[in-house]
């Protein structure tokens, strides 16, 4: 799937090398390959690729990445922009209301 | 059917104190691919409750999360169960646990496995060793194809609601009176909106690697345009008159404003499309496929007041 790459420049992934112990976790939950090995510590191999869901910042122990994450879809994006209240993008207000996604929503 | 599986510790085979823990989330197909991709082997199964949700959408909802695991943990009473303190969690859990945290609060140490269940036998020989190829999110035809069902129903219901309205535009302006007009201007434009689902929910995520441009709504605009020019040739609209020429324009707005919009909504389902992205396309995208759409509407009305 090399011909499968969305638009350029745009993620919003940060990495601070200094912070970086070379532990390699951020390599290991990455689905796109987005991190190399450089020696002892990492580097981003290829930056388009990365799609910021957000699996590498979380388990990084050493806060030297971030990103930000968010429903990727464009419904919920034409959804936060349509009504008024951040459900998140996918619940009706009333269920993101009490923190609970139910199972009566066919959305996920 | 019941896609929900309750939480909580499950035993595949007959597994002792030093077995293999799995984590997997309660949805029906998680569970299932993960208990049949080890068929013959003794393990534990800790299943978390993610509102029946699968792994990867749950983790990056944060259900599948490091709070539930560690709540699950010691509700399950795992810790009496196992005398190792290790897990097995699927890769695509990553956005939603914390690997360290799990460890500072439940003394477990997770490993990543491979993204998909099936190669799970293969990571286990190895050593707990996963291959490049199988820490890699593909997006294979299947992949892809498999998706096109749930578009589809989900663009149902709009679908029906926006065909009746194509149909009873139809019936306003020329000649004739409004039914025999409504048939005679509103099927082929009910037909041409069939062809532009058609186009975006299915022909675009078959195509979507060989199509050209990054922006999905690039994707859906060719298709759609492709699509026009086709329906244009088939309804045999004489482009050496001016109401030939309008007719045509109308269709080669409305078409490919439908099938750009069903595209652009595939990015939900697709698996290397970031929210940023998303965000950058559709500033430009919706706009256009509102535009195209209302104008191609308008020139398609309008026409039959002016001819």
């Amino acid at each position: 799937m090399n011909n499968l790459v969305y638009l350029k420049d745009i993620v919003t992934l940060v990495y601070d090398e200094g912070k970086c112990t070379g532990c390699g976790l951020c390599r290991e939950v990455c689905p796109h390959n987005v991190f190399g090995m450089n020696g002892k510590r990492v580097f981003i191999r290829d930056r388009d690729a990365c799609m910021e869901c957000g699996a590498c910042s979380r388990n990084c122990a050493f806060g030297a990445l971030s990103v930000q994450t968010g429903v990727g879809c464009a419904a919920a994006v034409i959804h936060s922009l349509v009504s008024r209240k951040d459900t998140g993008g996918c619940c009706p207000p009333d269920i993101s209301a009490n923190g609970n996604c139910g199972k009566s929503t066919g959305c996920c | 059917m019941e896609y929900a599986v309750d939480p909580g510790l499950y035993a595949l085979g007959n597994p002792g104190d030093r077995s293999e823990v799995f984590v997997t989330a309660n949805y029906k197909m998680s569970f299932d691919a993960l208990r049949s991709s080890l068929p013959g082997r003794d393990a534990w199964i800790l299943v978390l409750d993610t509102l029946g949700i699968n792994v990867w959408c749950a983790a990056g909802k944060g259900t599948f999360g490091t709070d539930e695991l560690v709540e699950r943990i010691k509700t399950s009473g795992l810790t009496d169960v196992v005398s190792h303190r290790t897990l097995i969690l699927p890769q695509l859990a990553g956005p939603g646990v914390a690997a360290h945290e799990v460890k500072k609060r439940s003394g477990f140490t997770v490993r990543y496995g491979p993204i998909k269940a099936s190669d799970l036998p293969d990571y286990l020989d190895a050593g707990c060793r996963a291959t490049a190829a199988m820490r890699s999110k593909t997006f294979t035809l299947w992949e892809r194809a498999v998706l096109i069902p749930v578009e589809l129903v989900h663009a149902l219901k709009p679908a029906l609601l926006i065909m009746a309205g194509l149909f009873l535009l139809g019936g306003l302006g020329g000649s004739d009176g409004f039914w025999t007009n409504a048939l005679n201007q509103g099927t082929p434009a009910v037909l041409a909106f069939l062809a532009a689902i058609l186009g975006g929910t299915v022909i675009h995520p078959l195509l979507l690697p060989y199509l050209p441009g990054r922006a999905f709504t690039t994707k859906g605009l060719i298709i759609g345009a492709v699509t026009a020019v086709l329906f244009v040739g088939l309804a045999g609209l004489d482009l050496q008159t001016w109401p030939g020429r309008l007719g045509a324009l109308a269709w080669l707005m409305f078409i490919p404003a439908f099938t750009a919009y069903l595209a652009m909504n595939y990015t939900g389902c697709s698996t290397f499309t970031s929210l940023s992205g998303v965000k950058r396309e559709m500033r430009w995208a919706l706009p256009l496929e509102i535009g195209m759409g209302l104008g191609g509407l308008t020139v398609w009305v309008a026409l039959r007041f002016v001819s």
